[in-house]
């Protein structure tokens, strides 16, 4: 583990890129448990003071210190995503996988249900959650919404991988060895569908915080839990891009973006490696 | 006199086309055939692609169902098999052996798994076996066709020659101490140098484990070089059927004249 | 000046149509700071004259198709030329493959070389007619009219054996063996006057294989086309093939008449393959090699066949045998033929 760690920091300059921004926000979310405020709490500093020495980012317009509350955002934000991506990718893998190599009536049920949720639109179907949802709507609520909404797409481009690789001879011969379904999946099969599961994570990842912050923008979540939609929704509310407090909504969108950034390097660089044909290159075959 | 395999005519139809246009295309048609338990054979069944001779091994394998007739193993009914217990059961004693022995193996895993796991899963019989007992099994038939299991063990398929890695999948295949094994092309992908050495092996298993080889080919050469019987096949039927040497050595049907003359002769003597 | 010219025309005409001199290709890879050097095409010399079928045998990964790419000059990385020419003679012209520009070496595979590949029928377009491939494939780098175009077409199929029928069809309508024969067809209509064949037979069945064998044979008296032959299948090379070149491990080691390679093979490789050849009506035992063909990326040290070699001496492991001429056209490349003379 280690030595592949160093192998790809010194061959791989995206991977130290990605590494070093990722360590960065790691560090940002390690450090907003030590947050001198409550993130709820209002009028801790004086309103409104543009970036400085003592306010790094500046505070806002209801008295906080745009820096903790972006790295407590930073740190809500990003376990969401993560958690969404998670939960949506091991749908999407056993569902997949699964339709693909048993093919028939099984593939058939699963697709149905797959197709279904593909062509709901998802932002209504999100809003009508909340509103029926309301004060239930909350942090853990959104992840199971969205990492049920969000793996339809990567499981049909799973499934269509399981159905090559299932005509692939060595699948015949893990059959007659005697091994399982499971086993031929997991231990067979996964290998070949890993890269796709770290490119599509960057986009489900893209997706799930994007909507997390369109939902927050229109105040259609819990208003209380910080994140960067929450953010700058509150911006938003007090008219901070007019009044000039830029910094409520610079801080955010740039943290938002170095996010992704980082992300992206991290799975560019890490599919490349996992990808079975320069695994194969590595092993000098 | 009784039969390991008896196929019982046996047809098998494709639907092709979509919902408007639907056409069945009969690969096999109403073929019979035997092979009997007391004397071990090599079966070549030849003929250009699309004659069926494919269909009609994935048919013995079980892996397709005949649509009239049926296939007969051991006096079982093949089709008839539905269990998870009684389908390893049947696995057991019919197995298959590959076309190309570097696909033959996933490229990311090391070959000795699916020696490891084809022991241990087919010596469940007898209770759950040992280490020890799994890695004797292992060796001793990597030994039967000529390899060591210190030669196999921790190698991807890359490490190893076309012609290691076609005898460590024979070697997979005799684990569990098959009746038959249905051989579709196995050395159309080895090398030339080492191709002979494969054909040979099929002979030895035949000659010291008295177990019966189908060998599917295209190559008529190798038939006649190996095989104890042949039946030729065109477009899902038997035209010429018999030993191999007779029939190769003087066909009859128009057929199996013309693809005797196609074969090349490297004659310059 | 005229007579100068005149006196050397004789001697352009009777020049190989390719010389490939001390040719050297490696694929090199760097990945995660393994860096390796795949040797597939080491040192190797050959020439194709005018109207002659060259045959290159050798299994898989010997290094073959790098070869053939090489000398086509349809390579890219990881694979490059490391060291040696590639020099083609069309017309009287000579082209040195890796010293011209690449919109020439673009103009001159349309004119003059051809490619032939296994598995080629798929290049048919399979939801458009016949015609449409043939349009869109020579049309432009024929530079005739429409209707002169369509003549020398149907012209060239009935010279093959082939009903002009064919144009007016779906690939899907045609056998395999007629796809394959159409896109012979196709690869050839531009007359080129040299056509590298690579595993052109390999997956079809035997009478098919037969017939395109005997349509390859008709382009080349025809045509008068130069053939590069690339199987490994040794009866087939003796059906086609004037002259034989044995690959193994990147390197040539034997090449002969094929009459002679058949019947009086030297290098002790060369003499396994054909000996191991199963004939019908011959049931005496045919053995196999021990061992296994080497690795391209850590070959053998010395002659690369050595550690498989039933004559193998000291020398063998050392030093590397150079192609010698037995008679001038009998090369091989063995210890134990020439003696042990590096």
């Amino acid at each position: 583990m280690f030595t592949i760690i160093r192998d790809l920091i010194r061959y791989n300059i995206e991977f130290a890129i990605g590494l070093a921004i990722l360590l960065l926000l790691i560090g940002a979310v390690i450090l907003s448990f030590f947050s001198p405020y409550p993130a709820a709490d209002i009028y801790v500093v004086p309103p409104d003071m543009p970036p400085d020495a003592e306010f790094w980012f500046g505070t806002t317009s209801r008295g906080q210190d745009n820096f903790w509350q972006l790295v407590i955002a930073l740190r809500n934000t990003f376990a969401f995503g993560l958690a969404v991506a998670f939960l949506s990718r091991i749908l999407s893998l056993v569902v997949g996988l699964t339709a693909g190599y048993a093919g028939g009536r099984v593939d058939r049920v699963l697709m149905a249900i797959n197709d279904s949720i593909m062509v709901i639109p998802h932002f209504p179907i999100l809003v009508l959650f909340y509103f029926v949802l309301k004060d239930e709507m909350n942090w853990l609520m959104l992840v199971l919404i969205l990492s049920a909404l969000g793996w339809s797409y990567d499981a049909r481009l799973i499934r269509s991988i399981a159905m090559s690789l299932r005509t692939r001879p060595f699948t015949t011969q893990s059959v007659y060895s005697g091994m399982s379904m499971r086993k031929i999946l997991v231990e067979e099969h996964l290998p070949y569908v890993m890269p796709i599961v770290f490119a599509t994570t960057m986009n489900n990842m893209i997706w799930s915080i994007g909507m997390e912050i369109t939902l927050s923008v229109l105040g259609f979540t819990d208003v209380d839990t910080p994140t960067m939609g929450q953010i700058i929704y509150w911006a938003n509310s007090h008219s901070a891009l007019i009044s000039g407090i830029w910094w409520w909504v610079a801080a955010p969108v740039v943290a938002i973006i170095v996010l992704f950034i980082g992300l992206f390097l991290l799975s560019m660089s890490m599919n490349e490696y996992i990808d079975p044909r320069s695994r194969l290159n590595r092993m000098g075959s | 006199m009784s039969l390991i395999l008896d196929i019982d005519h046996v047809s098998k139809t494709f639907l092709q086309g979509g919902l408007l246009s639907r056409r069945s295309v009969e690969a096999v048609k109403d073929i019979s055939l035997q092979i009997e338990a007391e004397r071990p054979e090599i079966l070549s069944v030849v003929g250009e692609s699309g004659s069926g001779k494919s269909t009609l091994a994935a048919m013995v394998l079980g892996q397709q169902l005949p649509t009239r007739g049926r296939v007969m193993f051991d006096g079982i009914d093949v089709a008839s098999i539905r269990s998870s217990a009684a389908r390893r059961a049947f696995m057991a004693k019919v197995q298959p052996v590959l076309q190309n022995p570097f696909e033959a193996f996933n490229p990311l895993k090391r070959v000795d798994r699916y020696l490891f796991a084809t022991a241990a899963n087919f010596m469940m019989a007898k209770g759950k076996p040992s280490r020890q007992e799994i890695e004797e099994r292992v060796d001793r038939a990597l030994v039967e066709v000529g390899l060591t299991l210190a030669e196999v063990r921790g190698r991807f398929p890359h490490e190893l020659s076309g012609g290691q890695l076609q005898r460590t999948a024979i070697a997979r295949a005799l684990i569990p101490d098959p009746r038959l094994l249905v051989a579709d092309e196995p050395v159309s992908m080895v090398d030339a140098s080492l191709r002979m050495s494969i054909v040979n092996l099929f002979g030895a298993l035949r000659d010291r484990l008295g177990l019966s080889i189908i060998y599917i080919t295209h190559d008529l050469a190798t038939a006649y070089y190996i095989s104890d019987r042949i039946i030729i096949m065109k477009k899902g039927e038997v035209v010429e059927r018999g030993n191999a040497r007779a029939v190769l050595d003087n066909p009859q049907h128009p057929y199996s004249i013309d693809l005797k003359n196609a074969v090349l002769t490297p004659d310059f003597a | 000046m005229q007579t100068e010219a005149l006196l050397h025309a004789p001697e352009a005409a009777t020049q190989p149509t390719l010389v490939v001199d001390r040719l050297k290709a490696y694929y090199t890879t760097k990945a995660f700071g393994i860096d390796r050097d795949i040797r597939a095409v080491d040192d190797i010399s050959l020439t194709v004259a005018k109207g002659e079928i060259y045959g290159v045998a050798g299994e898989s990964s010997s290094g073959k198709t790098s070869l053939i790419k090489t000398i086509v000059g349809a390579i890219r990385p990881p694979l490059h030329v490391v060291d040696g020419t590639v020099r083609f003679n069309f017309s009287g012209q000579s082209y040195d493959i890796y010293d011209m520009k690449p919109d020439k070496l673009q103009a001159i595979r349309w004119r003059h070389l051809s490619y032939i590949m296994q598995g080629s029928m798929n290049v048919l377009n399979p939801v458009r007619r016949i015609k449409h491939s043939f349009y869109d494939f020579a049309f432009a780098h024929m530079g005739l009219d429409r209707a002169t175009f369509w003549d020398k077409v149907r012209d060239h199929l009935r010279r093959l054996d082939l009903d002009p029928g064919v144009l007016d069809s779906y690939p899907h309508q045609l056998s395999g063996g007629m796809r394959q024969r159409t896109t012979i067809a196709l690869a050839t209509v531009c007359t080129p006057e040299f056509i590298v064949a690579d595993e052109p037979t390999t997956a079809l069945d035997v009478i098919v294989q037969r017939d395109v064998l005997a349509m390859l044979r008709d382009i080349q008296r025809d045509l008068g086309s130069s053939f590069l032959f690339v199987t490994h299948d040794m009866s087939v090379h003796a059906t086609v093939s004037d002259r034989v070149g044995i690959v193994y491990a990147g390197r040539l080691v034997e090449e002969a008449d094929t009459p002679t390679l058949f019947r009086g093979a030297r290098h002790p490789y060369t003499q396994h393959l054909v000996a191991s050849l199963p004939k019908i009506g011959d049931t005496t035992r045919r053995a196999s090699l021990p061992g296994r063909p080497p690795s391209l990326a850590d070959p053998p040290s010395g002659c690369r066949f050595h550690p498989r070699c039933p004559l193998a001496m000291d020398i063998c492991s050392r030093e590397v045998p150079t192609m010698t001429n037995l008679t001038p056209r009998h090369r091989v490349a063995c210890f134990a033929v020439t003696g042990a003379t590096p």
